[in-house]
Formats: structure tokens, sequence, C-alpha cells
């Protein structure tokens, strides 16, 4: 099974390889990946991989590259690549919506999604809210004291955040719509459905 | 997950020289929400993946055209839920926003759902050997088998087909393009089906080397037509069981009734026998219900499914007064 980098138990593992060969070394079998592939049937659909191959994406705004193994997903690629922690890796079988990120304009589960299809998406995460100027969603979550173990929370303020883009004039219960790929194991729900009413009723 | 080369082609057929002619080593991908599922779970070890994410025009798009609307294989889950095209099939929408939730929706395509492998759970363990991983046996017949087939109809494997945009699809007559080595063929949506038997077979049809293109749905004087579907929790859940309805509505009666069950058996199910009780009478209440006792009608039950044969009653009668305008009372 995965361990908690999501490599694999056969195969060269990234972290194997890293210790192995050393970072240069990997990312010069990155560019091997990219730019002379093995023998392929199609020239216009090159091979990426197995190899590190490159991944250029722009998350909250910059431009971030990092070499991953085809099978890396987005999720694992964010945290363990390139640092971006918001999103959470829960059940990693896009069951409870941890991982919640906006890519292009809509809420993905990133641990379903392979950091190769990413290549070149714009990615928003829940640290796109925080910062010195807050989102009213997380606004709104600390006000009404809407987490308890906190770890689902970024990704329901990026659902709420995507759907309140998406209609600024929701209703909370279209709100919560949005939300049924989302779980609470704490069962903050009630505490949440505050937060969404006192966001519905400032406009987003 | 096993490690792979991937290839991202940006025309269909770029994509198919890089397919195998047998399953196993080759996998297609479309927004990955059952790939990757597998594949973390080495129920399916690919050494290549297949991106079809870079196919773009009429492989992403739902585009009306004279007497017939064609979605590309590549459209979202949620742009056919919200499609003003696909307005008049609400059958298909209206399944299209029940699956799972907004981020399923906004990820899984057209094309995956269809081809989308079984949920039985001993066929995504990986350490089970049962008949579809090259096992000599089925695990669910004397096992768990709550959300199993209940029209098993003699076969070896009682999967139900995982697929809620089926049922509607072929109650509205669609047909499936299909690319090939060979060309392009055309496939009644029903005949993309089959009951898997062994490793080497699908759910589907469609050959290791084939790749689902679009699907397309005759919309000159479209049927009247619903899906319902009961499930144990309102998200991320498949249905236990699925009914969709159409019809065509001559003076008062109901004709052409087709009547497609989802999550009773290996494959979507076509009922004759609930279309019939509809045919050329008016849907009221009283032939809905006949037409609910008779699709299920011959269900054979396993040990843990007996309650999937009321339910069966419930979503055929209800999909039909849908179809028929009804209001729905059962929401109170
Ligand atoms: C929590 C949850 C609940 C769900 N509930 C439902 C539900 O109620 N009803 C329902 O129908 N589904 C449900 N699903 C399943 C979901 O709809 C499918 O996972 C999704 O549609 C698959 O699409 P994809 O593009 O992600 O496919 P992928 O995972 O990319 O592919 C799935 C399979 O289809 C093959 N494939 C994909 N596209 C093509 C093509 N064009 N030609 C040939 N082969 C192709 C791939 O090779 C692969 O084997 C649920 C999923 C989850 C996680
Ligand atoms: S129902 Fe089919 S997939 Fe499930 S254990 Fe039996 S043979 Fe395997
Ligand atoms: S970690 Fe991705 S959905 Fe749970
Ligand atoms: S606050 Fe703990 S899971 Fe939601």
């Amino acid at each position: 099974m995965n361990d908690s980098t999501g490599e694999a138990r056969s195969g060269p593992s990234r972290r194997g390889f890293l210790t192995g060969t050393g970072a240069a070394a990997a990312a010069a079998a990155g560019l091997r990946g990219e730019l002379a592939p093995a023998a392929q049937p199609n020239p216009a659909a090159p091979a990426h991989g197995p190899g590190p191959v490159l991944v250029e994406l722009t998350v909250n705004g910059n431009k971030l590259s990092t070499t991953v193994e085809p099978r890396v997903t987005l999720l694992d690629a964010l945290r363990n690549h390139l640092d971006v922690t918001g999103c959470k890796r829960v059940c990693d079988r896009g069951t409870c919506g941890a991982c919640t990120v906006i890519v292009d304009g809509r809420t993905v589960y990133s641990c379903t999604m392979l950091a190769v299809e990413a290549r070149g998406a714009d990615v928003k995460t829940a640290e796109a809210l925080g910062g010195d100027r807050l989102d009213p969603v997380p606004a709104a979550f600390a006000d009404c004291d809407a987490q308890q173990c906190g770890f689902c929370t970024p990704g329901f303020v990026v659902s709420i955040r995507a759907a309140l883009d998406k209609n600024p004039k929701a209703t909370p219960e279209q709100v919560e719509a949005a939300l049924t790929g989302n779980i609470c194991r704490c069962g903050t729900y009630e505490q949440m459905r505050h937060a969404i009413v006192q966001l519905c009723r400032k406009g987003g | 997950m096993k490690n792979f080369t991937y290839h991202r082609p940006a025309t269909v057929a770029a994509a198919l020289p890089l397919l195998d002619a047998e399953w196993g080593k080759t996998e297609l991908l479309a927004g990955g929400t059952d790939l990757l599922d597998r594949q973390k779970e080495y129920v399916s070890q690919p050494d290549k993946v297949v991106s079809l994410t870079g196919i773009g025009g009429a492989f992403k798009q739902i585009a009306a055209a004279g007497d017939a609307v064609t979605i590309g294989a590549g459209v979202k889950l949620a742009d056919i839920a919200e499609s003003k095209e696909l307005a008049a099939f609400p059958a298909l929408t209206g399944a299209a926003g029940e699956i799972a939730g907004p981020q399923i929706r906004n990820m899984g395509t057209l094309g995956g759902s269809l081809c989308q492998r079984n949920r039985c759970w001993y066929f995504r363990d990986e350490h089970v050997p049962c008949l579809l991983k090259g096992g000599k046996k089925c695990f669910a017949l004397d096992g768990e088998n709550e959300y199993h087939a209940v029209f098993t109809q003699g076969h070896p494997c009682v999967i139900v087909h995982p697929s809620t945009l089926a049922p509607p699809l072929i109650a509205l007559g669609a047909t499936a393009e299909v690319v090939g080595p060979k060309g392009t063929r055309t496939v009644p949506l029903e005949k993309l089906f089959q009951a898997p038997a062994k490793e080497t077979q699908r759910e589907h049809t469609l050959a290791p080397n084939e790749v689902l293109v679009a699907v397309k749905i005759p919309a000159k004087e479209p049927p009247r037509n619903a899906s319902y579907e009961v499930k144990q929790r309102e998200t991320s859940e498949w249905p236990l069981v699925q009914a969709a309805v159409a019809f065509r509505p001559f003076v008062k009666v109901a004709r052409d009734v087709r009547v497609v069950l989802g999550h009773v058996a290996p494959t979507p199910l076509v009922s004759e026998a609930a279309a019939k009780a509809l045919e050329g009478k008016e849907v009221t209440d009283a032939t809905a219900t006949a037409a609910g006792e008779a699709a299920a009608a011959g269900a054979k039950p396993l040990s843990g499914n007996g309650y999937k044969v009321a339910l069966v009653k419930t979503v055929v009668k209800r999909a039909a007064l849908l179809a028929a305008g009804a209001r729905p009372y059962w929401e109170g």
C-alpha cells in the first residue's frame, strides 16, 4: 500500500532515487524523461516517465515547478514537493474533500488527479484565502467557531469560496449543496451552517 | 501505486497507436476518479497510461445539430448536469447531477462514467482472487452481497453495473461512437455493456484498443423522460436501485415506452415487462404501480439483497410518474 508520501512498494521510489543519486541526477532524469523518451509509436504523444517529469503550474498566483514521477498525485506534489500544505491528505480516495483545490476555476480532489495532468494549470488552495487579508470565508469560520480538529476546514473553505465565486448571490441551501463532496469527521456542521448563513447575508 | 509511463496525445488518432490489443498493461485516463482509485489499490497496474484530457474539440463538447444531440466522451459530468442543450433530457441531466459531489462531477467524464469498473468490494480488494481477477470463484455469491445483483440471470459474476448515466441514455435511445484501429463504429448504447465473467472481459464491449468518442441522443420530438434513484445517503454514494423511464405521450396515453433499471444486474437492464405494463395506457398511480410490479417480477435476490426487489417497484413507479409530469408527492 502507499506510504504517507504516496510512493509505492515496488519500482524505484522517489525517495530511494533521490537518496541514491542526488537531486541533480533526479533533475537530469526529469529532463531525460521529457526530451529523450523511450522508443515511441507516435511522435505526437511522447512518453513521459517513468522517471521524474517536469511539472510547471501556477499555485496561488506563483509559478512553481518540480519534477515528479507520473504516479504522483497533485496533492502529494503540492504537499511533499512544493510545500503547499493547505490541502490535506485524509482518505486519499476521492471521498472526503480534505484535499479540495480549485483547478482552472473548478473544485477537484487533488488526491485523485495526477500532478502531470495539472501541468500548466492554475491552482488555488486554501492558502489563497489566508494571509494578511483574510478571505471572508475563513473569517466567518473563525467567527462562528466552525471547526474542531480543523483537518477538513481547508477543503470546506475552498469549496465554499468556489460556490460563492460561481454565484455570489447563492442561498445557504445552494452553498450547502456545493459541500456534498466534503465530510467533517468531527461533525462541526451546525457551526459551519452559521458561518454560511453569515456569509450569504453579507453576499459572499 | 505502481509507476508507469504517461502519454497525453492531442487527438484520438494519436491515442490509438498507443493502445494494446489486450487488457491490463495500458489504461486510458480521463478524469481519473475511477482509474486512480484502482491503481492505488493495485487492482489495476498499468505500465502505460494514455491520457485523453489533451484531446479538445468535439471530444469535450455538447453539440445540438439537426435531430440529435452529441455529447463528447470527454465532457465533464458537471457540464452534463447543467447543459442547456440537454434540457429536454432531465433523465440524463438529473442523474448526472446526483453523482457523488461537485468535485467528482468536475473531474469525471461521460466516457469514464460509462467505462468505469464495477464497485464490488471483492473486486476492489487486491487480495481477493475472484473471477474478474483471474480466480476461480465469485466471492459475493455466498459472501457479503447486499449491493449486488437481484437479476443475476445465470451470470457467474453478480456485480451491478455502476453507471447511473447508462440507464437514462439507453431509455433515450442513445448510440455510442467508438473509434478503433479499423475505423469508427456506432453501437446502440445497450450493446455497449456486457456481463463480464473473467479477467479478460470488462463491463463494456469496447476492445482494449478502442476509444469511446461520443454518445448521440436522438432529439427529434424528445420523449418525456425521468430517472429516479434510491440511495443510502444523499451524497457521495452510488444508488441502491435506479430506474429511467421514457415514453411519447399520444393523446392521453404513453407510447414507445422504455424502462431501464440500474444497479440490479451486471448490465443496465431493459425491462420489457414494465414497458408493456405502461404501453398504450395513461400513466397514473395505478399503471405506474403495475409497471413497478412487472419490473420486479422474476427477480432472484441473493442472501443479502432482498430489499432491492421492493425498491425496484418504488423507483419504476416514481420514475414513470416523474416522466409524466406528476408532482413528487413523496417529497412531502
Ligand atoms: C464517491 C463517489 C460516488 C460516485 N457515485 C456515482 C454514481 O452515483 N453514479 C455513477 O454513475 N458514478 C458514480 N461515481 C463514479 C464516477 O461517476 C466515475 O468515477 C466517473 O464518471 C469516471 O469518470 P472519469 O472520467 O474520472 O474516468 P477515469 O477514472 O479516468 O476512467 C474510468 C475507466 O474508463 C475508461 N475510459 C475513460 N474514458 C474512456 C473513453 N473515452 N473510452 C474508453 N475508455 C474510457 C478508463 O480507461 C478507465 O478504465 C462515483 C464516484 C465516487 C468517487
Ligand atoms: S461479483 Fe464479480 S467482481 Fe464481485 S466477487 Fe463475484 S466475480 Fe468478483
Ligand atoms: S484526501 Fe482527497 S478526497 Fe479525501
Ligand atoms: S473539524 Fe475535524 S474533521 Fe471537520
